[in-house]
């Protein structure tokens, strides 16, 4: 009865269910199976991309020259280590400090100055959902402080523009560089992603009513500038993805040779000691790759050189210990006949 | 499995006439009883007063207005979608960590396929109520005439007339038909599926309204008992020209069923719509679930354990971290402002804080428990269902009947079936009757082939040639229902017989005795009958082809057509027919009596031999020994046997008896029946024996082939039959559950020894002592079985109803489930639907494995209800076992397809996506979890809102749907070819523990991977050329990318099978996510908020982040892919091993096969190839012995 093929035309309606390849579940299908060809050869392709990639990766990564500097400790003296904490939230004590660090290789222009941030929890819940994109972005709803208590609003129930927890704790140390007592200009500009200045932050929005409160946060803000210019705000607001993280303070654009002398004047105005975090000033470099981390590579070349090694391992299997086809004495049941429940 | 004959006949039972003052009758108005129908209903007689429903019937599980809370309750009540329902409701609150419309939506997605599945179903039952609904029935128009009008707009009261093969659209009483007597023949197969025919007849007042116009003026009330379920019983009265008359079920025509042989019938409408009896009757079927879901749901509650445990986790250390930015005044992350904030960060409520922190975290952790689960096995099942209802292979041309999955619950379960609990009848066989030999006066006639006879010959080897079957089967005569061949007797021939005038009492009798009714085709005379059995009918065709034809029957007597052979003359003569004495299972015999035309009285009596040589008279038993040969002659042959035998009563005698038996029909007592049984026992006895007859029960088609191969596959089958042991043990031959050589234990009450006791008075001492009997045959099977388990000996295990009754108590349950499951076959015969059900719930809940049970009908209904799953034959015996089955298919052989392929497949398909389902999400969630160790538990998603609560809706809900759908290890050949892989199934290997958990380590391994590669390869320097860092959103774009990499290609790397869906489906998934990506990143800023420009401007131009992609990908498939190439090449599971000979070309090459397959069985104990390997056995020891 089964000729799906030749099936006569019905003359009466008919149950008969119609032929095709996909009803009767006959469809052309690749079948692939892990045979040794297969798996060797997946192998040793693995390793062969992968060692390459993870040896480009690593030389790219170490080609990076990257300083950096803890300054938070250094820049208390025997004082204030007492009570650091209250150091820095006295306004009247001087807060700035010098320190100074040699070259010791060359280090290719743009140079990127970054501060780093350790224990310090941008990613925390309160704190990511602490900011209104509306009020950011557009001058009309600058009235809109939804999601930013405590600081929406001034005592006189004035919105705050920028809103927020974030904004609010923007990071206000500044640093000043000296090379060879000549002084280093810092560009600050474009060290933020394009789109956020031009599509998260206003050209007509202007800061307002910001840091007026009994408790000062960071930095203070120009009010004459819009939002859209404060590109250390906008970079302090792109909240960064783990507790140690870094933010870029600006570039230097020349070039720094082995041996010259960086003098470096800090404003340790930012208040990490209530938490314990640190603060590290990073110069660095940057290639193809970004920054200097050697986890990419080295990953790179473990993985490849246990897939070659696995392939190599695969290919002693199958010489070794060639497998009969069909041997049934593997299969669990054949084990032990006459015990099936 | 044999029919009832049925009860319909009361001939002689006295047509009621003025109401008796019975205690029924005398309720009627009272409660309960207070239905009152105005006949004819005309305007104002009070009918529309009363308001009974209209004949609108619907199936409907909802309606417009109640489908939206009604459906969303059901949703609701699953633990799973309550919790969503919850977190959905909670993410409106600022304990949620993510939006609330992200949340919802795929909540909403996944509720809505679920509610719109229902809808269609829904919708399809509504159609279906509207066909039904919408028919058309002649309804009386007040003034004498009978118009169309819809069933729906049938009022209670109203006249409606009936025309042959038509439904009755209500529950009417019958007032008229076309036949004088106002008798009308009903078929009842929707309600019982008993396809008998069943006889009903108005009172004889309202008889005579034969024509349309008598209603014009009729009137008449009827009261009755209120709608009830209760089929076979009714009490009413009807009142015409102010006199009573009481109305009994004899009157009553039920909706559903079917008006034949009749031209029409007037009735009268007294129930409608719900009303009606078998709506009242209609309950849903017992809902099943599957092995499978069952543990799914253990998975599920597994991971909200994990979920729970986590969050706890995560509360603890959220609030230790809260409670400690604030102390004594002095704030420690003051960029938080702990001094002032709501109480959900509040560090002077830390464990507030916490608690409500536990509410996030479930709702932030709610991805590792799979939404869209349930919705998409449900989807995947229902698509598999379609498959098995469009298989050609599981087609049937000749009842043009495909297979039909009723339910799509229990596909996968298809493919666990342990042990198959067949019935026999019309399962593997046909139930289609032949007449194929007779023993007359001690001669034995026919000499067709029996298939058991071909079977038995093949099995000692004497293999008849081809050419003899197909001399054989054109030979084979084109009346169904006759295969008699046998020069002696036919045409007309018997006459020279030496004992001719016995031959003709024979056939007389074989025309006489049975309820059959004839059917005479108009244009060619030609006569056909409507039986209660198959056997029946084959016995009134074969009196008619030896020339006694019975051609017409009215309520009191049987008309034959006699040729009489000498001189070639037919004549017509007459029977009287008096009483019925019906067959019952305990009776085992039924009887007519009969005035002939000479005015003798004639008891004509068939029945079983174990009753029938009993009664027989002294001078009676002239042929009883050549018989008793003959008929263990047909019982080894595999053919039924019964038993002729007459009587001539004397009037006195007669009257007596009428009188005894009358009063008897009319009690109204609950010993009715024993009363009865009693004075029929009185006056069947003292008969003179005719002969007997032998009628094969036909094996169907390719039976032995598929229980072969079930029991390849190592499926155990067990044969539950009511038929006795002889012809069960023969269809066992038949069908290769037994073979010679193999040992049978047999467990039989119908020992001498027991037969002696039953005649004891004590019945209870008897039955303790036929117990002990019982008991004792146990034991010694017990001992015989362990003895053979040494030596690897196959045995059978036959027992009987009445044993079984026995085995089945409590204390003796246990050692009988031992032996059977010990034994390589199991036959119980005699047994009833009960003791079928009762075997299969013993089998299904002691030994815990999967059974299936197989019948088609109405006494199967118990078993298939009982069992794991029912499978329904729709063959001839009537709707009912379809009806209230799982799948229906229309022949035995389906099964092994159904199992071995699809059964094997579904398993396999649906084990495999729910491993891989919580394989993702699992892999998913965690890494969601480990995230909040590095944000301080604070409840901060890595993703964007629309990232997380898209994943399970659409990027990896496709491939997984394929993989349910579509996947296949090994082509429905080669299934069939290699019947052990169906013991993955039954072993369960797909989805033990041990795999899910291995799924389950693969997912956390995959999230750990994913997460610390991706942040420690982030981290804090730079993330490309120009100087950037990697913020929180370019992690979380980063992260998902390589979790949406890693989920679909660990489904590429687990499956081997792509079609070009498959590669769609997985390659799209992976596509659809850069492409939502793009296009979500496009949107507005205060739409796709930390998405925008994600990918074009950060990601996509930093070679970090491909590289990162690439380096997650294959490290996290790396350590599967590694167990995977071990696991293929050296430790290969069944269906591995089938690959690689498929993958080697070597599937094609026989003999190659032939030894894999050799080698890889298990020693297979029932079916034609055991019996091939245990006559080769038994060859090599020969010649060994030599």
């Amino acid at each position: 009865m089964m000729e799906p093929h030749s099936a006569p035309t019905p003359k009466k309606y008919s149950k008969k269910p119609k032929y095709s390849k996909f009803s009767q579940q006959e469809l052309p299908a690749w079948k692939p199976i892990l045979t040794p060809g297969w798996v060797i050869s997946t192998f040793t392709v693995v390793g062969i991309v992968f060692i390459p990639v993870g040896l480009a990766s690593l030389f790219s990564s170490e080609s990076v020259e990257e300083a950096a500097i803890r300054y938070d400790d250094k820049c208390l003296n025997e004082i204030h280590a007492q009570n650091a904490v209250a150091f820095i939230k006295n306004d009247m004590t001087n807060k700035t400090c010098t320190t100074s660090w040699t070259v010791e290789r060359k280090m290719q222009g743009p140079i990127f100055i970054y501060y780093q941030l350790d224990n310090y929890y941008q990613n925390h819940r309160r704190y990511v959902k602490s900011r209104n994109d509306k009020q950011l972005v557009n001058p009309a709803s600058e009235g809109d402080t939804t999601n930013c208590y405590p600081q929406d609003k001034t005592n006189g129930s004035m919105p705050i523009v920028p809103c927020g927890l974030i904004a609010w704790s923007l990071f206000n140390d500044t640093y000043k560089f000296w090379v060879n007592t000549k002084s280093l200009t810092v560009n600050k500009k474009d060290i933020s992603w394009g789109s956020d200045r031009s599509h998260k932050f206003g050209s007509k929005v202007y800061p307002k009513n910001f840091q007026l409160g009994g408790l000062v946060g960071g930095a203070k803000l120009d009010e004459n500038i819009p939002l859209n210019q404060q590109e250390d705000l906008i970079v302090w607001m792109r909240t960064a993805a783990l507790p140690s993280f870094r933010k870029l303070y600006g570039k230097i654009e020349t070039n720094l040779e082995v041996n010259d002398l960086v003098e470096i004047v800090i404003e340790n105005n930012y208040n990490t000691y209530e938490f314990g975090g640190n603060k590290r000033l990073i110069l660095s470099t940057a290639t193809w790759i970004g920054g200097k981390n050697p986890f990419l590579g080295m990953a790179y070349l473990f993985v490849g050189g246990v897939s070659l090694l696995c392939a190599i391992v695969f290919i002693l299997l199958y010489v070794i210990k060639p497998r009969p086809l069909g041997d049934p004495s593997y299969l669990s049941w054949n084990k032990n006949p006459g015990i099936l429940k | 499995m044999r029919h009832h004959f049925s009860r319909i006949h009361a001939f002689s039972c006295g047509k009621a006439s003025i109401i008796r003052d019975n205690e029924e009758h005398s309720l009627l108005g009272g409660p309960g009883f207070s239905r009152i129908v105005y006949c004819n209903g005309a305007e104002g007689s009070g009918n529309l007063e009363l308001n009974y429903g209209d004949n609108y019937v619907s199936t409907t599980k909802y309606t417009l207005a109640t489908f939206l809370p009604k459906s969303l309750f059901e949703q609701f009540r699953r633990v799973a979608n309550f919790y969503f329902l919850v977190c959905a409701i909670l993410s409106f609150f600022p304990v949620s960590p993510y939006s609330a419309v992200s949340n919802v939506v795929p909540l909403v997605v996944v509720v809505s396929a679920t509610m719109g599945k229902e809808a269609v179903e829904d919708w399809r039952r509504f159609k279906q109520d509207v066909e039904m609904n919408n028919r058309r029935v002649k309804v009386h128009n007040g003034e004498g005439d009978f118009d169309h009008s819809k069933w729906r707009d049938l009022r209670v009261g109203d006249i409606v007339k009936v025309e042959k093969d038509e439904f009755f659209p209500a529950d009417l009483i019958l007032l008229s038909s076309s036949y004088d007597e106002a008798i009308c023949y009903v078929e009842t197969m929707n309600l019982d599926g008993e396809t008998n025919l069943k006889l009903k007849q108005a009172l004889e007042e309202t008889s005579k309204l034969q024509e349309d116009s008598n209603f014009q003026n009729f009137s008449a009330t009827i009261k009755c008992e209120d709608p009830n379920a209760n089929l076979y019983s009714f009490v009413g009265s009807l009142e015409l020209d102010d006199q009573q008359y009481p109305l009994s079920p004899q009157q009553l025509l039920l909706r559903d069923s079917k008006l034949r042989n009749t031209d029409f019938i007037y009735g009268v409408v007294i129930f409608t719509g719900h009303d009606t009896k078998v709506m009242q009757n209609s309950t849903d079927p017992p809902s099943k679930r599957s092995n499978v879901e069952r543990r799914m749901d253990k998975i599920i509650y597994f991971l909200f354990l994990i979920l729970f445990l986590i969050s706890f986790i995560g509360s603890i250390f959220f609030g230790i971290a809260t409670r400690e930015d604030l102390e004594n005044g002095r704030m420690k992350r003051w960029y938080l402002r702990p001094d002032d904030t709501s109480i959900y960060y509040d560090p002077k409520k830390a464990p507030i804080g916490a608690t409500l922190h536990f509410l996030t975290a479930l709702m932030l952790y709610s991805y590792l428990i799979p939404i869209s689960l349930y919705v998409s096995i449900e989807i995947v099942k229902v698509l598999q269902s379609i498959f098995i209802n469009q298989d050609l292979n599981m087609y049937y041309e000749e009842t043009d009947q495909p297979a039909h999955a009723r339910t799509s619950n229990l596909n996968e379960e298809l493919g666990q079936v342990d042990t198959i609990l067949s019935d026999k009848t019309g399962t593997l066989t046909c139930n289609s009757m032949e007449f194929i030999k007779c023993s007359i006066a001690g001669v034995a006639y026919g000499q067709g082939v029996t298939e058991v006879e071909r079977a038995m010959a093949r099995r000692k080897g004497l293999e008849l040639t081809e050419d003899d079957n197909v001399a054989n089967s054109e030979a084979k005569s084109s009346i169904k229902g006759f295969n008699f061949m046998d020069e002696r007797i036919m045409n007309g021939n018997w006459y020279k017989e030496p004992h001719a005038y016995v031959i003709q009492k024979f056939l007389r009798l074989l025309a006489v005795c049975h309820t059959a009714i004839p059917e005479v085709d108009e244009e060619t005379g030609k006569v056909s009958y409507e039986a209660e059995s198959p056997d029946e009918a084959a016995f009134v065709i074969a009196a008619r082809e030896l020339g006694f034809e019975f051609y017409e029957r009215t309520q009191s007597s049987i008309m034959l057509r006699e040729l009489n052979s000498v001189s070639g003359k037919i004549t017509e003569r007459d029977y009287q027919l008096l009483n019925i004495l019906e067959f019952t299972s305990a009776r085992k015999r039924m009887s007519v009596i009969v005035r002939d035309e000479e005015g003798k009285l004639l008891l004509l009596s068939k029945g079983a031999d174990s009753v029938m040589f009993e009664r027989l008279a002294k001078n009676g038993r002239e042929f009883e020994e050549k018989t008793k040969q003959h008929i263990n002659e047909y019982a080894d042959a595999g053919l039924r046997t019964l038993i002729l035998a007459y009587r001539e009563l004397d009037e006195d005698e007669y009257n007596q008896f009428n009188k005894e038996f009358m009063e008897a029909k009319n009690l109204v007592s609950a010993d009715r029946e024993q009363v009865i049984e009693e004075i029929s026992k009185k006056i069947e006895k003292d008969l003179i024996l005719l002969g007997a007859t032998a009628v094969e029960d036909k094996l169907q088609n390719g039976v032995p082939e598929c229980i072969d191969k079930l029991a390849q596959a190592g499926i155990k089958l067990w044969v539950l039959t009511g038929d006795k042991m002889e012809t069960a043990i023969n269809i066992g031959y038949a069908c290769s559950l037994l073979r010679q050589g193999m040992k049978q234990i047999i467990i039989s009450s119908d020992t001498p020894e027991a037969k002696s006791l039953e005649k004891a008075e004590d019945k209870s001492a008897a039955d303790a002592a036929i117990k002990e009997i019982v008991l004792r045959q146990l034991r010694e099977g017990e001992a015989l079985l362990s003895s053979s388990n040494e030596n690897s000996e196959a045995i059978a295990l036959i027992i009987d109803g009445k044993s079984l009754t026995h085995a089945l108590d409590d204390d003796v349950m246990d050692l009988f489930l031992e032996l059977a499951i010990g034994c390589a076959s199991v036959i119980c015969c005699r047994s009833s639907p009960k003791q079928k059900a009762l075997v299969t719930r013993l089998v299904k809940t002691k030994t815990g494995s999967t059974t299936l049970a197989i019948g088609d009908g109405a006494n199967d209904v118990g078993m298939l209800q009982e069992a794991d799953i029912g499978i329904g034959i729709s063959g001839v015996e009537g709707m009912q076992a379809v009806m209230s089955s799982d799948i229906a298919i229309a022949q035995f052989r389906f099964l092994e397809r159904l199992l071995l392929v699809h059964g094997h497949w579904c398993y396999r398909r649906i084990s495999s996506m729910i491993c891989y389902f919580f394989y993702k999400n699992i892999a998913f969630g965690l890494t969601l979890f480990f995230y909040e160790i590095y944000a301080s538990f604070s409840g901060e998603a890595a993703y964007n809102d629309w990232f997380l609560s898209l994943y399970n809706v659409f990027f990896t809900s496709l491939p997984v749907i394929a993989l349910g759908v579509f996947d296949q290890d090994v082509s429905a050949k080669l299934c069939l070819k290699f019947p052990l892989l169906y013991q993955e199934g039954v072993q369960n290997v797909l989805f033990s523990w041990k795999r899910i958990l291995g799924w389950a380590f693969n997912g956390v391994l995959n999230a750990t991977l994913i997460f610390f590669f991706c942040v420690k390869a982030i981290e804090y320097q730079a993330f490309r050329k120009g100087g950037e860092v990697a913020g929180l959103q370019e992690l979380g774009a980063t992260m998902y990318t390589c979790v949406v990499w890693v989920v679909n290609c660990q489904m590429a790397l687990s499956i081997n099978y792509f079609t070009y869906i498959q590669h769609i489906f997985i390659w799209g998934g992976i596509l659809l996510w850069y492409l939502f990506l793009l296009a979500y990143g496009a949107m507005d800023p205060t739409l796709s908020t930390t998405a925008y420009k994600v990918f074009v401007e950060a990601c996509a131009p930093a070679p970090s982040y491909w590289l990162i992609t690439l380096l997650v990908l294959v490290t996290s498939l790396l350590p599967y892919f590694i167990y995977a190439s071990i696991q293929m090449r050296f430790y290969p599971m069944f269906h591995q091993m089938i690959q690689w000979i498929r993958s080697d070309g070597q599937a094609t090459d026989p003999e190659y096969v032939n030894v894999v397959r050799q080698r890889s069985i298990r020693h297979t104990t029932v079916g034609f190839t055991a019996r091939f390997q245990a006559s080769q056995r038994l060859e090599a020891s020969k010649r060994l012995q030599v």
